[in-house]
């Protein structure tokens, strides 16, 4: 059984213990331990179950490389699916499930997957359920994701906050090891902003396990000093439970702050992601140690040998009374060593290599340990739980030449450098085959915008695995990124270690059966005999392989499986590894939770909403709000039981009848002055606007270079040099930007100057024919027809206020829309709200303004036009100037598609039974095309129902246009018969014009 | 004429840091390229000094910052913008320039006490360290365009109007107690 030892534990606080539950089990643990190491102490070695087989899964590691042990924190609105054990922390009141089993972790239904594994071989869902093609979605695909999966995911809103924030360095330390740490030394030491960012709660990686002696000082004493030594520093940061979790282009870094994960409740945010501008980058990352492949080698009790002396020391923690060793190096023995000296039993060194005779085989040999060279694991007995292992020749097919009783066995295959940050921007990697490892090359960097390297490795990441040239490494590259001087190394003690024996299949020649029981991916059950398969298959590239057999796929992104199983393709394809090479290292280097990535963008501060000066009364009003861009613009103002319908057909009525008030803040407002004023809009408009007389409004049209129709709206010439444009709402920052861009790019030697004054301004349409009495009832400025005729503006004053009054019509009645101050934009409205309250004055909202400029036949941009719609498709040929020379969108027009008669053109239709002809319709026309499709010779781009007319009106665009008046067509509608109507005059309400006067 | 109202009610927020929506400000947007004849001129009438390229000039209750190598950017009270603006149509008369009143089309915060610094890291891709004393900022504040700079015991960041509540929400969310960065 594994279990807490009574001494030791040198990040743990015996006196400070904490309480859990696991599957609703209470359990204890100590402050400083991972919940792993925890789960350990209370003799829970079983912690999951892998996702296809089902097999029992105990942690197999103790850091972030953990495939095995993920579990689900915490419940509802806090739950987190797929934490892995070996990196969450112990916390008072901490709950903990087991994923991916039913009904029980300990029996486990799904195991049944774990008799059929001959029928599951590598591909398998690729090939069982490839036909018929339609029961992947509808049969396969349902049951296999229910069987499967891991965590669930979180019904409920996320009840934790979350941020995000900047930094800026010169250097960016990845790794708080004592690589990081003499790194972050050399590179400060000149001056360099530095940052240094440790994944774990601890300072000193490795070393301090590993009993590095640094400066005549043990590793422990080393690293509390030299962290010191960077805390006084004022140019150095320094953050430990934050993990760098990719590096980007230009020294754009992510890295993940676990800030309260381990305190829920106190208030703070739970995770914050860092987004730094680092100039360089040094990865301190380390290495991840490899397991070895034999049959069993994922039972529950099988670990690395690192992690296991990581429990043992780190936590006081023994996987086990009796633990085998079994290796291809000399590192391993540091594990036998640990254990013996913490009085636990190692029955047998299992070392695969012929001879070892190092100091450190020679230190065990010395405590008594039994070492057994050229052997290896035939196979591992047990199945929730270790309970011994066979031994076998490692040159031989895997015959038993002794059973060794045992609770745990600690493998060491050799150790892989933490290539990632390296790799993430295109650094390469080469073999370096003394050690069996892939390795940064540092001829062939990732590079940064001076094409200088980007990314330093250093330490063991760098493959520098010893102490002593880690530090060596390590303090070269601290200064080399920051282009300091170098310092001195600190200087380690390092005992001589063997070269490690290359095994990537234990016994060499394994029987398949052996090599169907190797486990290569623990999380996604990929063995040995997997990858063998897809190569027999074909599959030489890594990349395929690996998502054949989905090697590397699971949520550790293939951490100890990649070299691995890298090395078995390289084997059943006859080649060298280096020529499979690796699968490509992505971001992030652990998962980083949504919830930081979305940081504080939700609930209120999802997104900006953009709130016009009246939109405080709009919602007091009862307002339904339609979103327009990042604004939200009233769509109607419902009173009593109203439906939309009823308020709108109100809102219209009352207006055409009495007077209505809209909100037309949001509309676009662009101030364009200077002496090539006029010429500059007349090439922005297709019309002439330098002719406009001062004081007088004129609507025109905006085109893109092509001739599309791209805005509208009326300009006003407030002086000689002046003009104020106003653009859709939707148009406003567009439109803006497209004047700067061709007075930037094109025509930069004209004097002209833009102003987007949007924002400054309230402005409120007051429409109907009561408009003039109620202006008149605030008083302060003239607005009679003489004074203020249509298409004209005044400034004044109404009820105390500074406004400018256009007297501009998009309704067809009496109206104005009057500019103010946005500080006293709410101000007026209340003002005319009460004024008018006598005349019936009522707010209408942006639908009802929809449905009365379509009744006057008025286009809307985005209804009448979609981006392929011309000026002259809409028949305002009269907004086009003959005259000019030139306007943007002019020769676009001239082509010949553009000018061709047989283009659609606009009309207005009416159904021959009242009835509104559905939004999208299209006109139907005889015969079929090319793929049997119905012909069309039009379709509705504005239908409604009108209350003014009380019936259908719409208007479109048909081939042949009004010419062909009075003709009736059939416009498509869905699961019913056509619905017929007539051409008419797309101008359905006062065709004469007359109500606008008033 | 009652007085103007600031776009989010002079809204409050105490956590690590202050923050307060002030205003309104008078301010002006001036178009004008560098070289004009008469700019510095039509600064020093107002009480205001040229600024250089990045920087603010701050002078009591007025202001001028740089927005862009011809646009800048003039503080002053809100009550004083009709005469500026009278006077930079005298001062540049006869010189190409735009000045329009943008004082109600912005809103203004203040974020003030000793980790200040510390909302703006969390909303700005700025350098705030390397913010030196009277540089003035153009950058975002998360989803919205802002600008801001250092001003006595704390910063001043002016947005859109319409974003004013967004603002102070990010603000906020920001300032809150715990959340510190350091």
């Amino acid at each position: 059984m594994s279990t807490r030892l009574s001494k030791g534990g040198r990040l743990i606080d015996r006196a400070q213990a904490v309480e859990f539950t696991f599957n609703g089990k209470r359990m204890q643990g100590f402050a400083g331990d991972t919940l792993a190491a925890s789960l350990l102490a209370n003799d829970q070695m079983l912690m999951g179950r892998s996702f296809k087989y089902h097999r029992a899964r105990g942690a197999v590691a103790s850091g972030a490389e953990e495939p095995n042990a993920l579990v689900n924190l915490g419940r509802g609105a806090f739950l987190e699916p797929n934490q892995r054990a070996t990196t969450t922390e112990t916390f008072d009141g901490l709950e903990a499930q087991s994923q991916n089993h039913w009904p029980s972790l300990e029996m486990d239904i799904g195991v049944v997957n774990n008799a059929l594994a001959r029928f599951l071989p590598g591909g398998f869902y690729y090939k069982t359920f490839i036909h018929p093609r339609a029961a992947w979605k509808h049969v396969f695909e349902p049951i296999i994701r229910k069987a499967a999966g891991l965590g669930p995911a979180p019904k409920e809103m996320d009840g934790d906050r979350y941020e995000q924030a900047y930094a800026f360095c010169d250097v960016l330390v990845a790794g708080g090891g004592i690589a990081g740490l003499q790194a972050a030394l050399a590179a400060a030491s000149g001056g360099a902003r530095v940052m240094v960012l440790e994944q774990t709660p601890f300072w000193g990686g490795r070393a301090p396990v590993d009993g590095d002696v640094i400066d005549g000082m043990a590793a422990d004493l080393w690293v509390k000093t030299t962290v010191q030594a960077l805390e006084a520093m004022p140019n150095v940061t320094l953050r430990t439970r934050c993990m760098v979790a990719g590096v980007y282009d230009h020294g754009y870094v992510l890295a993940e702050d676990r800030v309260a994960d381990h305190t829920p409740g106190d208030g703070r945010p739970k995770k914050r992601l860092w987004r730094i501008r680092a100039k360089r980058i040094v990865a301190a990352t380390g290495a991840l140690e490899r397991p070895l492949s034999f049959a069993g080698n994922d039972v529950p009790g099988v670990m690395l040998a690192s992690a296991v002396r990581d429990y043992v020391v780190n936590w006081g923690v023994s996987p086990g009374d009796r633990t085998v060793i079994v290796t291809n190096n000399d590192d391993a023995y540091r594990t036998a060593i640990a254990l013996k000296q913490v009085g636990l039993s190692v029955p047998c060194i299992v070392d695969a290599r012929v001879v070892a005779n190092g100091p450190l085989p020679t230190q065990a040999r010395a405590l008594g340990i039994r070492v057994e060279t050229g052997k290896g694991i035939a196979k591992v007995k047990g199945t929730k739980r270790v309970t011994g292992v066979t031994l076998c020749m490692q040159a031989g097919e895997g015959a038993g030449l002794e059973d060794i009783a045992c609770d745990a066995v600690a493998m060491s295959g050799g150790w892989s450098p933490v290539v990632h940050l390296w790799s993430h921007c295109g650094g390469k990697l080469t073999w370096d085959k003394s050690h069996a490892m892939f390795r940064p090359d540092a001829t062939r960097p990732p590079i940064s915008h001076d094409g200088l390297a980007m990314v330093y490795p250093a330490g063991a990441a760098n493959g520098a695995l010893k102490a002593a040239e880690a530090l060596v490494d390590a303090a070269l590259a601290g200064a080399s990124a920051a282009g300091a001087n170098p310092i001195t190394a600190a200087q380690a003690e390092g005992r001589e270690e063997a070269p490690l024996e290359p095994v990537w299949i234990m016994p060499q020649g394994a029987s398949y059966k052996l090599r169907a029981k190797m486990w290569l991916d623990y999380q996604n059950d990929v063995k040995v005999s997997d990858v063998q398969l897809a190569a027999r298959e074909g599959y030489e590239s890594v990349e395929h392989t690996k998502r054949y057999t989905t090697l590397g796929m699971a949520t550790d992104q293939g951490k100890l499986s990649n070299i691995n199983g890298l090395a078995v393709l390289a084997g059943a394809l006859n080649t060298d590894i280096p020529n499979v090479g690796t699968t490509t290292f992505r971001p992030p280097y652990t998962p980083v939770t949504l919830g930081a990535l979305a940081g504080e963008a939700r609930g209120e501060i999802f997104q900006p909403l953009r709130r016009s000066p009246i939109h405080a009364w709009n919602e007091q009003a009862n307002a339904y709000f339609e979103p327009v861009g990042l604004w939200r613009r009233p769509y109607c103002f419902p009173r009593g039981g109203e439906n939309h319908a009823q308020a709108i057909e109100r809102e219209i009525l009352n207006t055409r009848n009495g007077v209505g008030m809209l909100d037309a803040s949001t509309l676009g407002k662009l101030i364009v002055k200077g002496p090539d004023a006029g010429r500059f809009l007349d090439m922005m408009y297709t019309n002439v606007m330098s002719s406009l007389g001062i004081g007088k409004c004129r609507y025109g049209l905006m085109c893109n270079e092509n001739g599309f129709l791209s805005d509208d709206g009326v300009v006003v010439r407030l002086a000689e040099d002046t003009w104020l444009c106003h653009t859709t709402t939707g148009g406003a920052d567009r439109i803006h930007a497209h004047m700067e861009d061709w007075l930037q790019c094109e025509w930069w030697d004209w004097q002209v100057y833009v102003a987007n004054v949007t924002e400054e301004y309230a402005q409120i349409a007051v429409a109907g024919p009561k408009a003039r009495a109620l202006l008149e009832k605030l008083g302060g400025m003239d607005v009679s027809a003489e004074a203020l005729p249509f298409m004209s503006f005044a400034e004044g004053t109404l009820g105390g206020l500074p406004v400018r009054a256009y007297r501009i019509s998009f309704s067809g009645e009496l109206s104005y829309e009057l500019a103010v101050p946005a500080s006293f934009g709410l101000e007026l409205w209340e003002k005319l709200m009460a004024a008018g309250a006598d005349l019936g004055v009522m707010p209408y909202g942006t639908e009802a303004m929809h449905i009365m400029r379509a009744e006057k036949g008025f286009i809307m941009i985005g209804d009448e036009t979609d981006g392929t719609v011309i000026p002259q498709d809409l028949n305002l040929g009269w907004a086009i100037s003959k005259k000019k020379a030139d306007y943007l969108g002019k020769r676009g027009q001239e082509r010949s598609y553009l000018a061709s008669p047989d283009r659609w053109t606009l009309a207005g239709f009416e159904t021959l039974d009242g009835s509104v002809i559905p939004d999208g319709s299209y006109i139907i026309a005889a015969g079929v095309n090319a793929n049997g499709q119905g012909n069309t010779q039009g379709r509705v781009t504005s239908t409604y129902y009108s209350p003014t007319l009380k019936k259908g009106i719409a208007m479109g665009l048909i081939k042949g246009g009004m010419a062909r008046a009075g003709e009736v067509v059939e416009f498509t509608k869905l699961g019913a018969s056509p619905v017929k109507a007539r051409i008419v005059d797309p101008v359905f309400y006062d065709k004469e014009g007359a109500k606008q006067n008033g | 004429m009652a007085n103007p109202v600031a776009p989010w009610g002079n809204a409050q927020f105490d956590g690590f840091a202050k923050v307060t929506e002030i205003g309104p400000l008078g301010m002006i947007s001036l178009r004008a390229k560098r070289d004009v004849v008469g700019l510095k001129k039509a600064f020093t009438a107002l009480g205001l000094t040229l600024p250089d390229p990045r920087r603010i000039v701050i002078a009591g209750d007025k202001a001028a910052g740089w927005m862009s190598p011809d646009e800048y950017l003039l503080i002053l009270p809100y009550g004083a913008v009709n005469d500026a603006l009278a006077s930079l149509a005298t001062s540049l008369a006869g010189k190409h320039h735009l000045a329009a009143n943008v004082s109600d089309a912005r809103a203004v915060f203040r974020i003030e006490g000793d980790k200040a610094d510390q909302v703006l890291k969390k909303i700005a891709p700025a350098d705030i360290d390397g913010l030196a004393e009277g540089e003035l900022r153009r950058s975002r504040a998360a989803q919205v365009a802002a600008a801001f700079w250092k001003d006595g015991q704390g910063y001043t960041l002016v947005c859109f109007r319409s974003v004013a509540g967004y603002m102070m929400g990010l603000l906020s969310h920001s300032a809150q107690s715990g959340s510190e960065l350091f």
